[in-house]
């Protein structure tokens, strides 16, 4: 069970209102992602989903019960910290049976989950250890161990795998997408990493400026982003934004057409331009390309084109994959 | 990491300093070994010669010597315990965000600023005076007998004096170590389900402890010699004359610097014999 509702939800700190009221819905055992830049409220919402911050206005239900007012222990959520806030002191046995013996539970039933949880997290041989000798990615498995022996309603993570490097981040998420599959468990991941919101998200829920953008699963958000906002923040490379005769020809302010959709010739096109710097990546080619009016245009083209630098090309977008705008940078 | 030269160099520079240091500490201790098996009195022939271990099996025969090492041991364990418990709790408090904390946290730290001459006097004539002071008045005003605070209670006196000045000191360094504990981690804890008094026990306490470990022994090394506070409230009357206090008597009063001398090696005996045991307690804090 994890259904969590929010509904009319806002938080202000002091006179500067961070969240404005907003509603989501979070079904049972499904996997949100918070996604959004930097200060856009991801952690406020989860903060006041766990229980850390009063809100201001509004209500959460949990399991359709009210808990706007419950305390953190009481909404039976479990929370994994950017830092993994794991007690130093205590060997990582004891940290992750530090909420079983909060809980009062008969230290028996406690050690099976202590050491199912350990075997599932690969974490047998470093239980006698204190967090303070182990490794980025332990130590984090460590925090993931705490939270689930708890047999928590629903995971909240707050940006876990920023302190991990690339190799590492890219395993600890198939790992975290590995153990939703097996808890079922509802998770609310925050991050501000697009490409973690599209691998692991049932549900992306982008935020910008505390109020929510658009939600829906990762290919809607491809495919049919509602603003130049999210038309932008989905995707990477970026989505190129065109205003000019290109637009006006197809009655829009401006028109948004993701790299990868972008036919690229040396005879001729739609736009004209000059090759800048192209980024080699063997499966793909990268091609940042300099437009005669002083735009930019990037290109995804296949791995084995052969551009040089300051070479001339032509390039045309896919008709039924350009995305039109308004004024006000509303989807057409 | 240094090359040869600049750790010469180093050394060089330090030079002055170390020796500095050295000559501070071992001339004094030097000093008192010698005049200590010595039978020397200023005012009565001065050095008579040697004394071998007269002077100290005489400070130690006399009746006045194992009260007064019970006495240091009270007064240094009393304030100590004292200035713990209530640090922990006003940095606890003054940890909280409030209105003015600025100038409340100047205010708890003020009392250190006040000289321990100074602070025992206001103590003994401003509060604990039998008929004139603050105590006195709150005692008739509840239609209770003023008590004679530097007689009848006097340890708890003497106690309460000096640990209203090491207090600040105790709350200050606490404080420090109160606020650089993770806010992340109490709020894991929090959703752990841990009440306030388990966050304590089990987060808030562990992360003082080398905070703790410092309090304790920076305030035995000065507690175990305080002089001032006795000398202007009971002069050393009512069983509260400390070691310290007893060698002043014997080196001043009786006019006797080899007896005295003899008093300041067991002082510092005694004094080594606390640092083992706060080392053996509490020292393995500081490692790690
Ligand atoms: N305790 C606080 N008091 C005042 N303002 C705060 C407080 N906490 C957060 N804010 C403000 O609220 C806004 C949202 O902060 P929040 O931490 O939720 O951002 P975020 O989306 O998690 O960003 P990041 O990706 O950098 O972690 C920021 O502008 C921040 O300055
Ligand atoms: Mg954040």
């Amino acid at each position: 069970m994890g259904s969590i509702t929010l509904s009319k939800v806002s938080k202000s700190f002091g006179d500067v209102e961070v969240i404005p009221p907003l509603d989501l819905e979070i079904n049972d055992g499904e996997f949100v992602v918070f996604v959004g830049p930097s200060g856009c409220g991801k952690s406020t919402l989860l903060r006041l989903i766990a229980g850390l911050e009063d809100l201001t206005s509004g209500a959460i239900s949990i399991d359709g019960a009210d808990a706007t007012n419950a305390s953190p222990a009481k909404r039976g959520l479990a929370m994994v910290f950017q830092s993994y806030a794991l007690y130093p002191h205590m060997s990582v046995r004891k940290n992750i049976n530090f909420p079983l013996k909060m809980a009062g539970m008969d230290q028996a039933e406690a050690d099976k989950r202590i050491n199912a949880a350990a075997k599932v997290l690969n974490l047998t041989d470093y239980l006698d250890r204190r967090p303070g000798q182990l490794s980025g990615g332990q130590r984090q498995r460590v925090a993931i161990g705490r939270a689930i022996v708890r047999e928590p309603s629903a995971f909240l993570f707050d940006e876990p795998l920023s302190n991990l490097d690339a190799a590492l981040r890219v395993n600890m998420r198939l790992e975290i997408c590995d153990l939703h599959k097996t808890l079922a468990t509802t998770m609310i991941y925050v991050t501000h990493d697009q490409v973690e919101a599209m691998t692991m998200a049932d549900k992306i829920v982008v935020l910008h400026d505390g109020y929510i953008e658009q939600v829906g699963s990762p290919l809607e958000l491809y495919e049919s982003p509602v603003n130049k906002f999210v038309a932008g923040f989905i995707g990477s490379p970026k989505m190129n934004f065109v205003t000019g005769p290109s637009a006006q020809k197809r009655n829009a302010d401006s028109i948004g057409i993701r790299p990868e959709h972008i036919d690229v010739s040396s005879e001729s096109g739609e736009w004209e331009g000059v090759v800048g710097v192209s980024e080699h990546l063997g499966s793909d080619t990268f091609l940042h390309v300099k437009l005669a009016d002083g735009g930019m245009i990037n290109v995804r083209a296949s791995g084995d084109l052969k551009v040089k630098y300051g070479e001339k090309i032509f390039m045309s977008p896919q008709e039924e994959r350009i995305h039109r705008f308004d004024p006000q940078g509303l989807t057409i | 990491m240094a090359t040869q030269q600049s750790r010469s160099a180093a050394r060089l520079m330090m030079a002055p300093a170390v020796i500095l240091l050295l000559g501070w500490m071992l001339v004094p201790l030097t000093m008192t070994l010698w005049f200590s098996f010595r039978k020397y009195l200023p005012l009565r022939g001065g050095d008579l010669g040697w004394a071998g271990f007269d002077n100290y099996t005489r400070f130690i025969g006399s009746s006045s010597f194992w009260p007064s090492v019970q006495a240091t041991l009270v007064i240094v364990g009393g304030v100590l315990i004292i200035t713990v418990v209530l640090g922990i709790i006003l940095a606890l408090l003054l940890d909280q965000p409030m209105w003015g904390q600025g100038v409340v946290r100047i205010l708890v730290i003020a009392p250190f600023f006040v000289m321990p001459t100074v602070s025992a006097l206001v103590w003994k004539n401003m509060f604990m005076d039998p008929v004139n002071g603050l105590f006195a008045y709150v005692w008739k005003f509840f239609g209770a007998a003023p008590v004679e605070w530097l007689s009848q209670a006097s340890m708890q006196s003497i106690i309460m004096i000096v640990s209203w000045q090491w207090l600040p000191f105790a709350t200050l360094i606490l404080l420090t170590a109160v606020q650089s504990l993770d806010s992340e981690q109490l709020e894991a804890a929090e959703m752990d389900g841990a009440s306030f008094m388990s966050r304590f026990w089990y987060l808030i306490l562990p992360h003082l402890a080398r905070a703790i470990t410092i309090v304790v022994l920076i305030q035995t090394i000065f507690l175990l010699s305080i002089f001032a506070e006795i000398f202007v409230t009971t002069g050393g009357a009512f069983g509260t004359k400390t070691l310290s206090y007893l060698i002043f008597q014997r080196v001043l009063e009786s006019q006797n610097v080899g007896l005295g001398s003899a008093g300041g090696v067991y002082a510092i005996i005694l004094a080594n014999i606390v640092a083992i045991f706060l080392m053996r307690i509490v020292g393995k804090n500081l490692d790690a």
